[in-house]
């Protein structure tokens, strides 16, 4: 069978298989992402920096203590079948 | 791994099967979504800050201990982290474990209490730049019969005016299962088989979220896609069969488990500054894996600094309901019933309910010498596991004339509760 | 004789790089020069303070907060920049942003200044000032043209604010 000249005749980029490669996938997504991020840039933030005051309170922080809410979480996950999704981080004062 | 679709497309033909496609669509997905992901990963430790800020310096020193079910777990734990030249941030953790268990699956193997310790260090490393950090983490577990091991990455981003943090994390995990057996020339001492050894891969990707919604509340999305491969079941624990020769008795026999598990989850939580200068928050997460198990984890609390005074209080309930893995059943009528069976009650229908208080008490406000800050903290949770389909089958290995008897499959189903105890000194410098 | 001309996209690229390196410094230290914006604001010994009357000084304004890190790092430097240079005419005006002016005034008793710190209690100066980051500091001439803008605080920054000042304080 003639595979190479049978290939040779279709467009590459024109197949579904080429764009749906993982390398080329990954380069679409991510110029995806940027654009997306990027239009985003022109939000307006609604809470000032200086209006930041409560958020910056230790009371609301997601994760005051560390060295405990691991703990726990290994207690968790040893005693139950669930896994995963746990913490967040983020919040706080905005300086800088 | 993540698995790719297994039919190869022909590359001659003009058009792709729509099942093809779609599958292949599906692995593209997941291999663009874990080709994004590699090269971030968030430390083992959970990072607690904002992207902008790294986390401030700080050591804790936590006494930790577990009673419930037969099972009493205590141990040290201490971390401390350090901050140098306001771009890079290190932590290391020593975590121990000292076990004595007489759990029922202990009893009902037959098998007697035992003491185990395990040693765990983990080590942690962020480096700020502009509204990015970049995470590295290293976990070491080690103890007699299991040593597992996970290196992880992170990378955290402060958008739209810092009201946002984006956050994801790859870790990759490597254990190794190992088993131990009486010592053949001494009855009384156990040795670690040297026939015996398997390993397990685990790859985690997470996403995660942090939004600032007002003044006054935060919110918090995580996604995380958890994949196992290996020996992923438990080389002590058994699961049991109805005894051929006498139905009212029941066998045990060594679980099989697939050798894969991937699972998904999705959590979301919040909090809220109350004007008296309080935060309530709450959380759920929803659970689904490969395995069949589906879970649902709901969690509220109130945290309240008392005004004028150097305390502060919190107090939490946590409801936690799962639903059995497909493999899973209290007895098995045949030994062969099935390609996979366990018994492991984890993996079984239950509900978890922990009521949790704690109370910290703020001993130098003002700072004394080197030290900034620093708390005393004292924990309580109680928990309560109530199962409906894991029986005490310590019921039927009673004598058959024994009121408290009951034949194989008719227990009564397992409940236990356990309290969990920390208490631990915190100090900023 | 002919240079070697550079191929198109090269020159491009480089345009590109020298534009985007351009909005890069300018967006971290915002120069420019605009008439800053008239206020006036209660200070600490309750006595109103307002920007007209400082025109001919230089004046750094400073906003920040006691809940604030990095704003609470900088303030001592802020001081002793105040003590060097207030006779030389220049002065460092604190704008404390906080609702709550309690918590300023017990931060500040255990961290004395010797500048005026002026209370922005409704937040009218800090939007006059478009101020989006914590702490912003702002550098107006003796003229009152708002001359540099500063996002945020870094150890280091204040080598920046020296030369700045001393620039102004030339004019």
């Amino acid at each position: 069978m003639n595979e190479g000249c049978r290939q040779s005749s279709r467009d590459p980029f024109l197949a579904t298989a080429y764009w749906l490669q993982p390398r080329v996938c990954a380069r679409v997504a991510a110029l995806v992402a940027m654009f997306a991020l990027s239009a985003c840039g022109n939000i307006e933030p609604w809470v000032k920096p200086y209006e930041r005051q409560n958020l910056a309170d230790p009371v609301m922080s997601f994760d005051l203590n560390p060295i405990s809410s691991s703990y726990m979480d290994h207690v968790y996950e040893a005693r139950e079948g669930a896994r995963g999704a746990l913490g967040g981080a983020g919040g706080g004062c905005g300086c800088n | 791994m993540m698995t790719t679709a297994s039919k190869r497309v022909d590359p001659h033909s003009g058009r792709w099967p729509v099942g093809q496609l779609a599958s292949h669509a599906i692995a593209c997905a997941r291999r663009w979504l874990s080709i994004a992901l590699l090269g971030l990963t968030a430390a083992a430790y959970p990072l607690a800050s904002s992207a902008g800020v790294l986390p401030e310096d700080r050591a804790d020193v936590l006494y930790h201990r577990y009673d419930g079910g037969g099972v009493t777990i205590h141990g040290p734990s201490v971390l401390v982290r350090k901050t140098m030249a306001e771009k890079y941030s290190a932590s290391a953790n020593y975590y121990m474990d000292m076990v004595t268990s007489a759990s029922i699956d202990v009893e009902v193997s037959g098998a007697s209490e035992y003491k185990e310790e395990r040693n765990q260090y983990s080590l942690g490393f962020d480096y700020l730049r502009g509204k990015t950090t970049y995470s590295l983490g290293y976990t070491n577990s080690d103890e007699n019969d299991y040593q597992a091991s996970t290196t992880s990455f992170g990378i955290s981003q402060d958008l739209f005016g810092d009201l946002t943090t984006i956050s994801m994390g790859f870790s990759k995990g490597d254990d190794t299962v190992r088993r131990t057996i009486a010592d053949p020339n001494d009855a009384e001492r156990r040795i670690v088989d040297p026939g015996f050894k398997q390993d397990v891969d685990r790859w985690s990707y997470r996403v995660g979220v942090s939004q600032i919604l007002t003044r006054n509340m935060i919110l918090g999305l995580q996604l995380e896609v958890i994949t196992d491969e290996g020996y992923l079941n438990n080389p002590y624990r058994s699961f049991r069969y109805v005894d051929p020769d006498d139905d009212l008795r029941f066998r045990l026999a060594t679980e099989i488990y697939p050798h894969t598990r991937t699972s998904n989850a999705a959590g979301v939580n919040a909090r809220y500054f109350l004007p008296w200068r309080a935060a309530a928050f709450g959380g759920y997460r929803y659970f689904t894996d490969t395995w069949g198990i589906d879970a649902g984890t709901f969690e509220l609390g109130y945290m309240h600094p008392l005004k004028g005074t150097r305390w502060t209080f919190e107090a939490s309930i946590r409801h936690y309901n799962q639903d059995h893995a497909d493999f899973y059943a209290d007895i098995f009528d045949r030994v062969d019933q099935q390609n996979f069976m366990g018994r492991d009650k984890e993996l079984s229908t239950f509900v978890s309910n922990t009521f949790h208080v704690a109370a910290t008490y703020e001993f130098v406000p003002s700072g004394w010498r080197f030290i900034k800050k620093g708390t005393l903290n004292l924990s309580y949770d109680r928990m309560q596991f109530d199962y409906d389909d894991y029986r005490d089958a310590r019921y039927s290995l009673l004598p058959t004339d024994d009121p408290n008897f009951r034949a194989a499959g008719t227990e009564q189903f397992y409940s236990f509760g356990a309290n969990v105890i920390q208490a631990f000194i915190s100090v900023w410098f | 004789m002919h240079s070697p001309k550079l191929p198109p996209r090269m020159l491009t690229l480089l345009r590109a790089t020298a534009l985007a390196a351009t909005l890069a410094v300018s967006s971290l230290v915002g120069a420019s020069s605009a008439l800053a914006p008239s206020f006036t604001l209660p200070s600490r010994s309750g006595a109103a303070v307002s920007l007209d009357e400082l025109k001919g000084q230089v004046v750094m304004l400073n906003f920040w907060a006691s809940w604030c890190g990095p704003c609470r790092q900088e303030m001592p430097l802020l001081d002793q920049m105040h003590k060097r240079y207030s006779a030389l005419g220049f002065t460092m005006i604190g704008v404390n942003v906080e609702a709550n002016t309690q918590d300023a005034e017990k931060w500040l008793a255990q961290t004395p200044v010797t500048f005026p710190v002026l209370f922005d209690k409704d937040n009218k100066v800090s939007k006059l000032y478009d101020v989006n980051a914590m702490p912003s500091t702002v550098f107006i001439d003796r003229k009152g043209n708002v001359r540099y803008l500063h996002r945020g605080y870094k150890p280091g920054d204040e080598s920046e604010y020296l030369n700045q000042i001393r620039a102004l304080l030339k004019e």
